[in-house]
């Protein structure tokens, strides 16, 4: 129950007026602007925009800022702004194997069509802390090479001709697509709305979750596939044009899980797959997304699902940051009723401890 | 209009949509300012809102939704009739009005030309030396297992 409070009007205030005081610092220090945010700190701005499930730079740049760089906060602030604008409809699926390739790996194979992409990433980093960095260091300009004219079509692309890899589940053209946003959770859920609830998913959730599986809670033998990451042109089927317009392009990350195989008397054994999708450089949350993707097929694919990674009902209503946060955040507030009410029930559970302990001596004392 | 004649019109919209879209709002601005912009007005005021992103479980399977994006959209008709519409990602109204403007243009037999030549063919130059210079930085992180040496000599 909650209790309407009054009386904290000006404490409320006042707070809020020292938080504005407390998220700009010390004075003497230049502000951050939402351009130094998207530039520089572009990973997190990439992190919002997915959890936040909206893709805009620059407002998920004034989130982080408004949160103080708190970064459930910030995605907590993007989620409520798309409460208040109209939507005008859904996209063309986009085509992730005609991605503008910024980064471009494969754990699977070494020689593989289009080639290993190394991209700017921290991998094969020391993990040193660069002192440089402190002040004012303008970094070499990148290395150029001849950007070679060969596509870099999917690694599963490439196992799927052989039929050594299950194909992707299709649909037929017309048919709805789950959206959580539209519809209420309900169990057991198919894949397209796992999907979209793993996308916006915590990504430490669904890390400690995918970590899980490869500890043995829910073991599914996991390769990357592949790890791409570049722009992606989208386009939307606009009813007063007549035809799909172009709206631009998206950076995305995607990784594509290849996992133990499975087979039957009637059909060869073939590995399986995980998928993970998310807005902007995201390689953790894709391979997270990915693992726990595969581990909630578990139903679908008759393996013993003995594992919470492999509980759609457990991962899919709590994954959810926001959700997770509010409920958890709200214990903050003033629950005084509810407490009262307990505070008197424990007092009367300890009177009456009190006289049952009592009585015996009382009797004692009486004989 | 021949079915063909209407397809090519529509590719060569989206042609220039696709340019537009993926160009600043003060670059479009400075160049159509310098050509005779023709007589129009707002068929539809800008507006903005959200797009639903989907992707394809796989990669190239079923549709699911992953996430919004911001969009703007606006639609304009010359004063000679042709209607333009402008969609662009993002929440910058007048970037979608000048989408909206010279889609209409492209349409116009007058407009066309000046539209394609001046606005569009330089916004396009700078979009492929943009993506040229992105995929030759990529290209240098390409591993070339190759000219690996092992051993000595």
């Amino acid at each position: 129950m909650y209790v309407a409070v009054k009386g904290g009007e000006r404490a409320i205030e006042n707070a809020h007026r020292l938080l504005a005081h407390e998220r700009r610092g010390d004075r003497d220090v230049p502000e951050v602007t939402l351009a130094q945010i998207s530039e520089q700190l572009s990973l997190g701005v990439d992190r919002v925009m997915t959890e936040g499930s909206l893709y805009d730079r620059e407002l998920a740049a004034l989130a982080i800022k408004q949160a103080r760089g708190d970064m459930i906060e910030a995605i907590f602030l993007v989620r409520a702004f798309r409460a208040t604008l109209p939507r005008f409809g859904a996209s063309e699926p986009v085509n992730t194997g005609e991605m503008q390739v910024r980064r471009r790996v494969s754990s699977t194979f070494k020689d593989i069509p289009g080639g290993q992409i190394l991209g700017p990433t921290f991998d094969y980093t020391h993990r040193l802390l660069d002192p440089q960095l402190a002040e004012g260091f303008v970094p070499e300009l990148p290395a150029t090479a001849d950007a070679p004219q060969t596509p870099a079509p999917r690694v599963t692309d490439i196992l799927g001709r052989d039929g050594l890899i299950e194909s992707s589940p299709q649909a037929e053209p017309d048919a709805p697509v789950g959206d959580l946003t539209r519809e209420p959770l309900s169990f057991p859920a198919d894949r397209d709305l796992r999907l979209q609830n793993l996308a916006r998913g915590d990504e430490g959730f669904l890390l400690a979750l995918g970590y899980s599986t490869q500890r043995g809670y829910g073991r599914n033998h996991p390769f990357a596939g592949e790890i791409r990451f570049g722009d992606v042109e989208v386009e939307f089927f606009a009813e007063d044009a007549g035809f799909a317009v172009p709206l631009g392009s998206i950076e995305l990350t995607e990784c594509q899980m290849v996992n133990q195989f499975k087979g039957s008397a009637t059909e060869a054994p073939c590995f399986t797959r995980g998928y993970g999708l998310a807005f902007g450089q995201s390689e953790r949350k894709t391979m997270s997304m990915a693992l726990v993707d595969r581990a909630l097929r578990a139903r679908e694919l008759d393996e013993e699902a003995r594992s919470p990674a492999q509980d759609e009902e457990f991962v899919m209503s709590h994954s959810d940051n926001v959700q997770a946060t509010g409920f958890v955040e709200h214990l903050k507030l003033p629950h005084y009723v509810d407490f009262q009410s307990e505070l008197g029930l424990l007092r009367k559970l300890r009177q009456e401890f009190a006289e049952a302990n009592e009585a015996p001596e009382l009797r004692e004392a009486a004989e | 209009m021949t079915t063909t004649g209407r397809n090519s019109k529509t590719a060569q919209r989206k042609a220039a949509m696709a340019v537009l879209a993926h160009s600043g709002a003060a670059e479009i601005a400075g160049l159509l300012a310098d050509i005779a912009v023709p007589a129009h007005e707002n068929l539809r005021e800008p507006e903005n809102g959200l797009v639903m992103l989907r992707g394809r479980i796989g990669g190239d399977g079923a549709p699911f939704n992953l996430g919004e994006a911001t969009v703007s959209r606006a639609a304009v008709r010359l004063a000679t009739g042709e209607v333009g519409f402008g969609y662009t990602l993002g929440r910058d109204a007048q970037k979608a009005r000048m989408i909206a403007l010279c889609d209409a243009m492209v349409q116009s037999a007058e407009f066309s030309g000046a539209v394609e030549a001046r606005v569009i063919a330089p916004l396009r130059t700078a979009l492929v030396a943009e993506r040229t210079r992105k995929a030759e930085e990529t290209a240098a992180t390409r591993v070339d297992f190759y000219t690996m040496v092992r051993g000595e000599g």
